[in-house]
């Protein structure tokens, strides 16, 4: 490896946009950043949405202006020599900058094209460029009709064009399988050896472990700049497991949460997982009534350990929405129930013969590679889409037969924020309420009650879409929640969510279910499996496995690896059947 | 060397910003975009099907030509000559004649069964032959559509007129002292107002193909997000408004040839100009039609808005102020004034020159300058409008 150097220097930079709220005014996106960026590293560029990863970016590639402070790439301004800089870097959108109608040797032509890539160094790039990327096979293939990380892979080879020496890539973890996530990660790891400066904005804090080093953002600010070791390093000895607990875990969570010493903490499979406050004494497990044999271990930190510490802490246990409901009778009754579901569209099967239940208070999450099916499963669940074959039931109807009376049972949360940006917050709920049949005082009282559950009343007459991340969120779930269903459906319902309020919505979440109300989610995030009591995990349209999230573990534990997290599981899981499929259609000819 | 490489304004980077860099990244561009077009079914439709309904629709269903309009008779004199005159208007080609009573006919006013009628009045054949005195016949017409009323009228004038010549020369007398009208029409002998409205409806669909066409294309980028990806390679301004107006050009001159074919072949409509001076024509007006739906799309970003926008400032005001169906002199002196600043207006005029009249090079070129002046400006300002950066 050549030796590091500082490629790019941020200097006291501000960005100032102006403020869609307050016209006239400005807002702040970046606040005085000083940072640098290394050849032969990948730096990680790290925050949740809003947090102003892009803009900083931007002002990397040239594309945004720095409003104050002096932005430096290879020695160069972003702005005045733009055109020398755009010969040397490698720029990757967060959304896909592909043109989704022409093929793949399309894209790569135009964009040799574009950036003087010709002649015979043309032909060896492109090779080169297949070849790393595994895209050799798809060259006559349209790019809308690429997978989410075949598509990602085709911006990167289309960045990688002409060698920059800088490579900016923007969330490109976004919509990728944690399979195509890792073999993306590979390839740039391997670009950052061979002497490249990358830098890689990423939401996903386990992504941010992986950097060498890392930039934190948080609304606009530095919040640490260093190797993520360093960060974890400040919560050491602070994560613990509570394990072999006896009981029930959401509960016991919740009163962990309610303990001075306990800065945060989430569930993990059967455990529960706590990170205490600097200084602070174990908690007494008696207290916690965590059973007789339950005992504290202590745990490898996370990245995510260290953002919650610097945030100063998670936003506690309690869920003030769950006490507004009123508690359904836990009696086992199976609520969720698929039989043989099939969706066929034109000869592509997305979902083959799955079957499962669900029963009254359970947590139940589809986990699966972009494509498998787990989409279209999900939507026939919730009466979106008609299965080909089989029957979903929820509450015991048919979807098929007595859908309305179905989707009266069921509350739904899309993945794409769904609410009116022409309405206002008051005038959603007002909506959603009355579509979903309150009427009268009681439409009244509950959509009081949401504004005051969810602390919605400084923007009740704001349009949604000007709303902080966080609160969206919360206004979407209220929309969901409001006529009480039996069954809540949500898909990938924290997408881009900082990690305090994604805790804060499985606080509800988890009080919800304590009520007796059941959930089925889709995620791609491995933590928020480990919420889940069971797991389905699918793949290629078939149900693979399922289980309890320490049973799809022990499933794909082996001797190198005798304590697999829920990534390795799925990776392996999901990888295991692909090679059975493949032998078996081997055996088949 | 690598140093040198880098060097942001080395020569070798001019070179390549204006030399052969700049033809091989506007071909890439221009490449591109065509594939996308052809790839899209619906361009295929806007480009050469929707041109050759609408110019079968404008050339079959706007007629202004007014053949058999239905008009009612009342006889109040059964005398010989009014029932003379009465068969001479049964036998006029452009009015189809139904008799009954005044009030019957008035009912049918009303239920707009007949556009008008002509009452005989009872002295009319004892008045017509005391030479002195003038014969009555009055003539009622639905005044709610004033165009069709003025047909109405002239045309039973005209079928008096006739008349009253024929009968003179049937009874050996001299015509009455009148002045004797023989209009020639000019350019259009049997004034076929299809003559003239195909020529002018190629002008509408020219202006809703340029700009509705244009107006997705960069909207669609950023709608999309590849003008983020674009903005960061070596792209400059220039190039990217060529290639969003190039290929554009291509496919909206032969949409223009398209409906030209048909104009002449199919509908027989002659054309008198000369293909190279119809094409400089239409080339300048084509440009300020696809410069309004580009600047439309680089200032509203949303293909649906821009798409909407360019159908609403394109469309309407070709249809309603260029003079193609709506005479511009006798409109109101603010909205002629207007109607100078709407290249459709002059594309209307040189292209029903060019079909009706020939070359007239004093008017043509007139005209030329004018959508060049145009042309100027709508690209102009969307050069203006076209960023390099996300926030300048």
């Amino acid at each position: 490896m050549s030796a590091q150097k500082v490629v790019i220097t941020l200097d006291k930079v501000v960005k100032e946009f102006p403020d869609p709220a307050d016209k006239g005014k400005t807002k702040a996106a970046l606040h005085e950043i000083t940072a640098k960026v290394r050849t032969g590293v990948i730096t990680g560029l790290v925050g949740p949405d809003g947090a102003g990863k892009t803009t900083m970016i931007r002002l990397m590639g040239g594309l945004l202006e720095a409003t104050k402070g002096t932005v430096r790439v290879l020695d160069m301004d972003p702005i005045k020599d733009s055109s020398g800089l755009r010969q040397a870097i490698g720029y990757m959108p967060q959304k896909f900058g592909l043109y989704e109608d022409l093929s793949v040797q399309e894209n790569l032509n135009l964009y040799a094209d574009l950036r003087g890539v010709l002649g015979k160094e043309r032909e060896e790039s492109f090779g080169r460029l297949l070849e790393f990327t595994s895209l050799q096979r798809f060259t006559d293939r349209r790019a809308g009709r690429l997978s989410g990380g075949m598509k990602q892979k085709l911006g990167l080879a289309c960045a990688l064009l002409g060698q920059p020496k800088v490579l900016l890539l923007d969330e490109p973890g976004v919509g990728v399988d944690p399979i195509s996530r890792r073999e993306l990660w590979k390839m740039v790891e391997d670009l950052a050896k061979s002497g490249l400066a990358v830098l890689w904005s990423t939401a996903y804090l386990d992504e941010a472990e992986l950097c060498d080093e890392v930039l934190l953002l948080n609304e606009g600010k530095l919040l640490f700049d260093g190797s993520p070791k360093e960060l974890t390093g400040r919560v050491k000895e602070r994560c613990m497991h509570i394990r072999n607990i006896e009981g029930n875990r959401r509960q016991l969570l919740t009163r962990a949460l309610n303990r001075p010493e306990v800065m945060d903490g989430v569930i993990q499979g059967r455990n529960v997982r706590i990170l205490l406050k600097e200084g602070a004494k174990k908690p007494d497990l008696a207290e916690l009534e965590a059973g007789p044999k339950a005992e504290l271990a202590s745990v490898t930190p996370h990245f995510e350990d260290g953002f919650i510490d610097i945030l100063g802490g998670g936003p506690g246990g309690h869920s003030v929405l769950a006490e507004q409901l009123e508690a359904l009778p836990l009696d086992g009754a199976v609520v969720i129930e698929a039989e043989h579901l099939t969706k066929k569209f034109g000869d592509f099967t997305a979902t083959d013969d799955v079957t499962f239940k669900v029963t009254r208070g359970e947590i139940f999450g589809l986990l699966g590679p972009n494509g498998a099916g787990k989409s279209t499963t999900f939507k026939m669940m919730c009466g979106l889409l008609t299965p080909t074959s089989g029957t979903a039931k929820v509450t015991g109807y048919d979807l098929k037969r007595s859908a309305s009376k179905a989707r009266q049972q069921l509350g739904y949360m899309a993945q794409k924020f769904s609410l009116y940006s022409t309405l206002s917050v008051r005038q959603n709920l007002n909506f959603f309420s009355g579509v979903y049949g309150l009427y009268g005082a009681k439409q009244k009282k509950t959509v009081e009650e949401m504004i005051d559950v969810f602390g919605l009343k400084p923007f009740l007459e704001a349009a949604p879409d000007t709303l902080p991340l966080g609160y969206r969120q919360r206004l979407a779930l209220a929309c969901a929640v409001m006529h009480e269903p039996a069954i809540l459906f949500l898909d990938e319902p924290t997408s881009g969510v900082d990690p305090v309020t994604r805790r804060e919505f499985w606080t509800h979440i988890n009080g919800i279910v304590e009520k007796g109300v059941t959930v089925m989610v889709t995620t791609h995030f491995m933590d928020e499996a480990e919420y889940c009591d069971r797991i389905g995990l699918v793949s290629q349209g078939q149900l693979i496995a399922t289980g309890t999230p320490d049973d799809l573990k022990e499933m794909a534990a082996t001797k190198e690896n005798e304590d697999p997290t829920m990534e390795d599981a799925f990776i392996s899981l999901v990888q295991q059947h692909a090679e059975k499929t493949k032998g078996a259609a081997k055996a088949k000819e | 060397m690598e140093k040198e490489k880098l060097k942001p304004e080395s020569e070798k980077t001019l070179r390549e910003r204006f030399g052969a860099g700049f033809l091989r990244r506007l071909w890439a561009l221009s490449y591109k975009e065509s594939l996308q077009t052809l790839r899209d079914p619906s361009s295929i439709l806007v480009a050469f099907i929707l041109p050759v309904l609408l110019i079968f629709i404008f050339g079959f269903a706007i007629n202004l030509d007014s053949t058999r309009i239905r008009m009612g008779l009342v006889m109040e004199d059964m005398g010989p000559e009014a029932q003379r005159f009465a068969a001479s208007l049964q036998g006029s080609p452009y009015l189809s004649i139904v008799r009954g009573t005044r009030k019957e006919m008035e009912q049918a006013v009303m239920e707009e069964k007949v556009r008008g009628f002509i009452v005989i009045m009872h002295d009319f054949s004892r008045k017509l032959d005391r030479p002195g005195e003038m014969a009555a016949m009055q003539v009622i017409t639905d005044g709610t559509e004033p165009n069709i009323a003025v047909f109405v009228e002239n045309y039973s004038r005209g079928a008096w007129q006739t008349w009253l010549g024929q009968r003179a020369l049937a009874r050996g007398e001299k015509m009455p002292p009148d002045i004797q009208l023989e209009p020639r029409y000019w350019f259009n002998p049997a004034a076929e107002s299809r003559n003239y409205i195909i020529p002018g409806s190629i002008t509408i669909i020219m202006t809703v193909v340029g700009a509705l066409f244009t107006s997705l294309v960069v909207a669609r980028e950023w709608e999309r997000g590849t003008m983020e990806a674009l903005l960061a390679t070596p792209v400059t301004r220039t190039e990217l408004l060529l290639s969003k107006l190039l290929p554009y050009y291509v496919l909206g001159i032969s949409s223009l040839l398209l409906c030209v074919a048909v104009a002449t072949f199919i509908l027989k409509v002659p054309f008198r100009g000369s293909i190279p001076m119809l094409l400089v024509v239409s080339t300048f007006f084509l440009f300020s039609a696809l410069g309004l739906g580009l600047l439309l799309s680089t200032l509203l970003r949303n293909q649906f808005n821009a798409a909407q926008a360019a159908l609403n400032a394109g469309f309407l005001p070709a249809m309603m102020l260029s003079g193609f169906i709506y005479e511009i002199s006798s409109m109101p002196h603010l909205l002629q004034y207007i109607t100078c600043l709407l290249p459709a207006r002059y594309f209307v005029t040189s292209i029903q020159t060019l079909f009706q009249a020939g070359d007239i090079h004093r008017l043509l070129w007139r005209d030329v300058f004018f959508l060049m002046l145009s042309s100027a400006f709508f690209i102009g300002l969307t050069a203006y409008h076209t960023k390099r950066r996300l926030d300048d």
